[in-house]
């Protein structure tokens, strides 16, 4: 029971993440770059004042999958930096932290593009 | 009568000998389905790019044509060409197959009635005998040219539309047949300000009825005139802001009034959003459907209004308005 409830919570916040960027996508003429961008941006500010670690924490994988957790990432990595080294965290930190994510990301996009091709639907 | 009034030019001798077309696989689907020579049934057509598959389609294109008229490519004087692509060499690539003089063209999606404009005033000249008009566009290239590359796998908002794969190629000569374009208006350039790509119908209407106004106002004649106005690709948004233009300036178009971009896909098709566009929309409704019905008697009197959105991905990215431009051709059973 526990982990049907666990699921319905990551489906819930993953959900909502996606919604409201759909509703952006339907309802603006914003880009699905600019969005996105915003997303990552949304994630950096949330996490820095201490927002997104609850809703991570209540989300789990629903709020870390999206760009904006990979945002969040992003600032943690940035904060925990700093106050570990000082101002030289601040540059490191993000890419540090992102680092995982990224290569997997980028390895896979290689992995894909060998054996899958666009169409037109 | 004179042979030019306003910005309409009037023809004796331009016929629309014959005509060809080729269309891609949702295309098929649609209600013209059955009346394209051609379909694909896979939009790469076996090549490596979608670009290399629309250059493929645009030169059977043209090859269909000289075969079912039986022309040798020295018989026909003047390619009329153009497409969507950089620096249009879609029609450049294709045009290289064939030993036939060649004139590269852009309009964007009116590109199709420039190409009948200008092909019949050569006709009505005397200079030439035989010019074959031809475009393509296909959804993959135009996605990449005007929007994202399908790679990215970016949705498409809800006012877009679905560019037509397909090509089209229209033989006019100075004389075989009863079919006539018996005037063109040429179109001015009309900027109503829209600056959303994503809704390209909305600033090709200004343009339409621009031109549809000055082409009743030149021939002195109603709508209800022609058996079929057919506005380019608009889309079905597009269309009912056509309407609605058209209706402020004292004019009400009624059920002889459709939009080839808002007819050519199945109806129950969500993915194609607000209906087809590209250069071969209106191209391959006139040389697919249009033209066939009129051989066979049911249409008489047809005025293509093909609409083109002046863009281009740099004036999008620098968020410069949207200019358009559309051309009145007049096609009539004499």
């Amino acid at each position: 029971m526990e982990t049907v409830l666990l699921y319905m919570r990551v489906f819930l916040v993953g959900g909502v993440i996606c919604m409201i960027a759909q509703v952006l996508i339907n309802t603006t003429k914003m880009t699905s770059a600019r969005i996105l961008s915003i997303f990552l941006i949304l994630g950096m500010v949330l996490e820095t004042i201490g927002v997104y670690k609850a809703i991570k924490e209540f989300g789990k994988a629903g709020a870390a999958i999206p760009i904006i957790g990979f945002g969040s990432t992003l600032a943690r990595g940035v904060i925990e930096d700093t106050l570990k080294t000082g101002i030289a965290g601040a540059f490191t930190g993000g890419v540090e932290s992102m680092a995982g994510g990224l290569a997997w990301v980028i390895f896979l996009a290689f992995i894909i593009a060998l054996v899958a091709r666009s169409k037109s639907k | 009568m004179d042979k030019k009034q306003g910005a309409t030019l009037f023809f004796n001798n331009v016929y629309v000998a014959s005509t060809s077309s080729i269309a891609g696989e949702k295309e098929g689907e649609g209600p013209f389905g059955k009346y394209f020579d051609s379909l694909l049934k896979k939009d790469e057509l076996g090549t490596k790019s979608f670009e290399l598959a629309e250059i493929r389609m645009h030169t059977y294109a043209i090859k269909h044509l000289l075969f079912k008229t039986k022309l040798a490519p020295e018989e026909v004087d003047c390619l009329l060409m153009g497409d969507l692509l950089d620096e249009i060499v879609g029609s450049s690539y294709s045009a290289r197959e064939f030993a036939i003089p060649f004139l590269g063209l852009y309009n964007a999606c009116a590109t199709f009635g420039e190409a009948l404009a200008i092909g019949s005033v050569f006709i009505e000249s005397g200079f030439m005998q035989r010019v074959i008009c031809s475009t393509s566009s296909h959804f993959s290239t135009a996605e990449r040219q005007f929007r994202f590359p399908l790679e990215l796998g970016s949705q498409r908002p809800p006012l877009s539309q679905w560019t037509v794969t397909g090509a089209g190629a229209t033989l006019l000569a100075s004389s075989g047949g009863d079919i006539k374009i018996s005037c063109v208006t040429i179109g001015k350039v009309i900027d109503f300000g829209v600056t959303d790509a994503d809704d390209m119908g909305a600033a090709m209407a200004p343009s339409a009825r621009d031109t549809l106004i000055n082409h009743l106002k030149d021939t002195k004649r109603k709508l209800d005139y022609y058996d079929m106005i057919a506005t380019g690709d608009l889309g079905k948004a597009g269309a009912k802001m056509f309407k609605l233009l058209m209706q402020q300036e004292g004019y009400t178009l009624g059920d002889n009034y459709q939009d080839c971009g808002a007819i050519i896909f199945d109806r129950e098709d969500s993915d194609v959003m607000q209906g087809g566009s590209g250069t071969s929309c209106s191209n391959i409704v006139f040389n697919g459907f249009l033209y066939k019905k009129m051989l066979e008697g049911v249409y008489k009197k047809i005025l293509l209004l093909p609409t083109g959105a002046l863009l281009s991905k740099t004036s999008t990215l620098q968020k410069q308005t949207i200019p358009a431009v559309a051309h009145a051709i007049a096609i009539e059973v004499k």
